[in-house]
Parts: structure tokens; C-alpha cells; sequence
């Protein structure tokens, strides 16, 4: 049961956190130049980012715990895992990428976007800087989730990948 | 400098193409030489 509710809990995460990174990806960067250029871009920039870049980045600190503990509770082991081992490997890849996205998220992302947003004090150039990088870290993690949902997915299903 | 990543299709591919590489990687070089 312990194992059921960790892995329950290790998805919801998991939903808040990537759908909150499609969202900034598919919804906000593509309406943001647009509600610039008719100067209603404060809403998104004042209310809306900052609110949904908090549950963002503890939603993807609880999804790596909780995924961590349950890959070490379970019979995979954190360490086969992240060392690719066996019938571990397709879940390690998943974990890694996983980990990739955290490290993004928390020293990529979070740090400039609020330079961005004006949260931390930044002149024109460097919020411009700033704001790039988010934008890469950012893409970097939706394109990183497409393999990591698949190795999730399989990884977990059977153990194994299906061969072709 | 434009990437790949500045554009949601770019990125949606760069996925699916870096799923395939990995997919071969995993059952060619991890799971075939330890299982």
C-alpha cells in the first residue's frame, strides 16, 4: 500500500509540475509577445507567472523525492537505477532525465525568471539575458519530457522495453 | 541565435528524435549486455 501511494503521489506531482512547464511552453511564451504588444502583459507577469512558478518548482522538488523514494522502497533500488543497471536501465533514463529537469527548474529557470519578473532587482540587459535563458532551460525541459515519459512509462509497466 | 528550441514544433521533434536515439541506446548497449 506504501508503495501504491507513493507512486500515486509521485504522478500527481508529476502532472502539476509538467503541465504546468506545458503551459508556460504552449500557452504563456506564445500569448506573451501578443499581450505585450497590446500592453496587457501585466496580468500574466505580475499575477499569473509567479503563482504558477510556485506550485512549478515544488511540484518537480516533491516529483523527484517522491519518485526517489519510491524507486528506493520498491525492488528497483535508486542506485541500479541511476546506474543503469539490468532490467533498471529504462527507468534510470527516465530518473535521469527526471534529475536533468529538476537541476534546470531550480538553477536554471527559477533563478533568471525572477530577475525576469522583476521579484530580484535587474537592469534591461541583464532581465534580456535573463529571460533567454529561462526560454532554453525552459524548452530544454518540455523536449527532455517527451523521452522521460516514455522510459517512465515502460519503465515502469514492465520492467523492460518492448522489442521491435 | 535560433535553435530548434525557439520553436514548439522544433521541440516536440528534438524529443521524439532524442525518445529513438535513446530507446536504441537502452536496448542495444544497457539491457541486452546485462540481462
Amino acid at each position: 500500500m506504501e508503495l501504491i501511494i507513493a507512486r500515486w503521489l509521485h504522478i500527481f506531482a508529476g502532472i502539476v509540475w509538467i503541465g504546468l512547464l506545458y503551459y508556460f511552453n504552449f500557452v504563456q511564451a506564445v500569448a506573451l509577445p501578443k499581450d505585450k504588444a497590446d500592453n496587457t502583459a501585466a496580468g500574466i507577469t505580475k499575477h499569473i507567472a509567479p503563482q504558477a512558478l510556485l506550485w512549478f518548482r515544488w511540484a518537480a522538488l516533491a516529483t523527484w523525492l517522491i519518485g526517489a523514494y519510491y524507486l528506493e522502497r520498491g525492488h528497483i533500488g535508486i542506485g541500479n537505477a541511476f546506474m543503469l543497471k539490468g532490467t533498471a536501465a529504462a527507468i534510470g533514463i527516465g530518473a535521469w532525465l527526471g534529475t536533468i529537469m529538476l537541476f534546470n527548474v531550480w538553477v536554471l529557470i527559477w533563478p533568471n525568471q525572477k530577475k525576469v519578473l522583476g521579484i530580484v532587482q535587474a537592469d534591461d540587459a541583464t532581465k534580456a539575458k535573463a529571460a533567454r535563458i529561462a526560454f532554453l532551460a525552459s524548452r530544454t525541459n518540455t523536449m527532455l519530457s517527451i523521452p522521460m515519459l516514455f522510459f517512465m512509462v515502460t519503465g515502469s509497466a514492465g520492467h523492460g522495453l518492448p522489442h521491435m | 541565435m535560433k535553435t530548434p528550441l525557439d520553436s514548439i514544433a522544433g521541440t516536440i521533434i528534438s524529443g521524439l528524435i532524442l525518445t529513438v536515439i535513446l530507446y536504441f541506446f537502452v536496448v542495444n548497449f544497457l539491457v541486452k549486455t546485462t540481462v
